[in-house]
């Protein structure tokens, strides 16, 4: 079914997969939509070309107030948490090896979420509320560098790193229902809503800060995209045909490490987008890392903004986390493509 | 030492554990008393009354509870060909949870006898559920299919349970506390189905546990050495999901034993599932009746749900053991 195309130009010679192309343009198109479409939708609806007017020339300064400041940042905020998830949760499946593995398994998601409750029973009184990405992002690193110690011997395998994470993971969801059951209950319901994963009241610095940091990131990631696939061939095979293993299961752990734990840092513990994304990106395009982690990213992109659309605008007047939603929109399509799938 | 050896001194550190949480409680009761609580109960005897019912039925629960959640997540890593697998996966925990949630706001139940029958038919229904899509379109069951529909059912129904947590917000306490795993105010007469359940569930597994060896060797292995694998894949669903079902009812969900009990006892006893099971079993009660003993005391006079019990104490075993590398790491 796939067509493949090779495009030369004197030395320079490349496969392109014209399937993959084309599906990954589409997924962009659709994100351009939702993102419109939730740019319109919310108390006040708007037509798409009002949004559109509205952004590119400001009359109504109460209009421009509510696409420009109330939807917009929070939309490109859940955007960004979304795709970020998603290639976290890409590259942390072929470095396990394992099509379970995602952030919330590893410890990078509990990590976060220790640290954050933490942070909001005993220090959010007193220090107030905008040093919680920091605390967040702290915990994540802080419980994947406890992994990758714990887990080295003479190097690391991926079924060590993977049962250590199970293992450290279960300890610190311990600790945080533990801190969760005996904290008051505002505690723990501002706490609730964090774990399940939020971007309600974002406003432009935050969405620009995860930018900026992701845009960090890339290169790097670019840097190591040739080299995600080797990471699924057994160890010795990988050294094999000549590449450094160890250094290159720890640059990808960090780089997923640096995406996951950021977006969670500004979105709150969103699950299930890092395990989901990646699976139904794989089902989409060819095999090869760059066009399945774009595709990730776009899907998780879009599932997030779809969910906080949903769990803002249909239990008016409520404002639910867009966490919930996340498995409820993404978990039919998921099972309708995994059923459709015959082999 | 041998497996057998080994599997005998289990026995006998379980036997002490037993003795351990009888005697450990908000008071402690001498030994002399537990014996005679059990030989001539006098019904006068606040002592006595104590050990008879509350402790004894806590006690029974947790060996039970232990051995069915440990004995399920070998059972379904098996199943899958996955290390990560646990009961968890066949949608169970959450499945109990949701039905839980939803029964007690559409019926408005308050009673544990309630919450245990609505866990249990949320556990059956979950685990249909993923059997059903992991069998569908295909033949027989593919590991990676239905570790994906899994994963896939039992996030639905946790995002099911956190909206109607968030919409409604009373009784969150109470949900919170039961979702983090609890083993009191359980009667054992109400139970008593459950553990019959259990029961029934362990002494079928190990009655597999010679065709599971047969299974792990492959697919094609199997066929050919003449076994009936989708006969075996469906009995080792249906198992997990009576052990599994009925423990997260009794007990709400307890992670950690699922998940990582099986690992401990392979790295520690053996991989061959007619030892491996046995040595889940009694290692998966000796893991929660101490976890349980110490979640009475630590804090008194409140109590620690032992579900973070387990993990807060297991874990480090854990990693232990899986730092020790050996056949398999």
């Amino acid at each position: 079914m796939d067509k493949v195309v090779t495009w030369r130009r004197g030395g320079y010679s490349r496969r392109v997969n014209l399937s993959t192309w084309l599906r990954l343009a589409a997924a962009l198109v659709l994100t351009v939509l939702v993102m419109l479409g939730s740019l319109s939708l919310g108390k006040v609806i708007l037509s798409p070309l009002e949004v559109i007017r509205i952004l590119f020339s400001s009359q109504d300064a109460s209009l421009t107030l509510i696409v420009e400041q109330l939807r917009f940042p929070r939309i490109v905020l859940a955007a960004l948490v979304g795709a970020a998830l998603s290639v976290s949760g890409l590259i942390l499946q072929s470095i396990i090896r394992n099509p379970l593995a995602s952030p919330d398994l590893l410890g990078i998601t509990s990590g976060a979420s220790a640290a954050a409750v933490l942070y909001l029973s005993f220090l959010s009184a007193t220090l107030g509320q905008q040093f919680l990405p920091l605390a967040a992002m702290l915990g994540a690193a802080l419980a994947t560098l406890a992994i990758y110690l714990l887990a080295w011997k003479q190097g690391t395998s991926p079924l060590r790193l993977v049962l250590i994470g199970v293992g450290v993971s279960a300890m610190l969801t311990a600790a945080t229902t533990f801190i969760l059951v005996f904290s008051p209950l505002t505690t723990t319901l501002s706490a609730y809503v964090w774990l399940t994963g939020s971007v309600y009241g974002a406003s432009w610095p935050e969405p620009l800060a995860l930018a900026s940091w992701l845009l960090g990131i890339c290169p790097l990631l670019v840097l190591l995209a040739r080299q995600v696939m080797v990471q699924q061939l057994d160890d010795n095979l990988a050294q094999g045909i000549g590449v450094r293993v160890q250094w290159l299961r720890a640059g990808l752990l960090l780089v997923s490490v640096a995406l996951a734990g950021a977006a969670i840092a500004w979105g709150g513990a969103i699950a299930f987008v890092g395990l989901i994304a990646p699976h139904i990106a794989k089902r989409l395009v060819a095999p090869g890392f760059a066009g399945q982690a774009v595709m990730a990213a776009l899907i998780g992109a879009n599932l997030v903004m779809l969910a906080d659309l949903v769990g803002r605008t249909l239990f008016l007047p409520l404002d639910l986390p867009a966490g919930i939603f996340v498995a409820v929109l993404g978990t039919p399509f998921f099972l309708y493509l995994l059923i459709k799938q015959r082999h | 030492m041998s497996p057998g050896v080994k599997l005998c001194s289990a026995g006998v550190v379980l036997l002490l554990c037993c003795v351990l949480s009888l005697a450990v409680g908000a008071t402690w009761i001498p030994l002399p008393q537990i014996a005679a609580a059990f030989v001539h109960p006098d019904p006068l005897s606040i002592n006595h009354v104590l050990v008879t019912t509350t402790r004894l039925s806590r006690t029974l629960m947790a060996i039970f509870v232990g051995a069915s959640l440990a004995v399920a997540g070998a059972l379904m890593q098996a199943l899958t060909r996955n290390p990560l697998a646990s009961p968890g996966l066949f949608g169970i925990n959450a499945g109990a949870t949701f039905f839980i949630i939803l029964f007690s706001s559409i019926f408005s139940l308050s009673s544990p006898d309630a919450w245990l029958w609505s866990a249990f038919i949320g556990a059956g229904v979950a685990g249909c559920l993923v059997w059903l899509i992991g069998n569908m379109g295909q033949g027989s069951l593919s590991p990676l299919r239905i570790v994906l529909a899994g994963a896939a059912i039992a996030a639905l129904f946790s995002a099911f349970s956190q909206a109607l947590l968030v919409v409604n917000q009373d009784g969150l306490d109470t949900v919170l506390f039961w979702m983090a795993g609890s083993l009191t105010e359980r009667s054992l007469s109400t139970a008593a189905p459950l553990l019959l359940c259990a029961v029934l569930g362990l002494a079928g597994a190990l009655l597999l546990a010679g065709q599971l060896n047969v299974l792990n060797a492959g697919e094609e292995i199997a066929t050919g050495l003449g076994q009936r694998t989708g006969l075996i894949r469906l009995l080792m669903s249906v198992l997990v999901i009576c052990l599994a079902g009925s423990a997260v009812a009794l007990a709400g969900s307890i992670g950690f034993i699922g998940l990582l009990v099986p690992h401990m006892v392979r790295k520690g006893l053996s991989i061959d599932h007619r030892w491996l099971l046995p040595g889940c079993a009694l290692l998966g009660a000796i893991v929660l009746l101490l976890a349980d003993t110490l979640s009475r005391v630590l804090i008194l006079p409140q109590e620690v749900p032992v579900g973070v019990m387990t993990a807060l104490f297991g874990a480090p075993f854990f990693i232990l053991l899986a730092r020790r590398g050996g056949r398999y790491g």
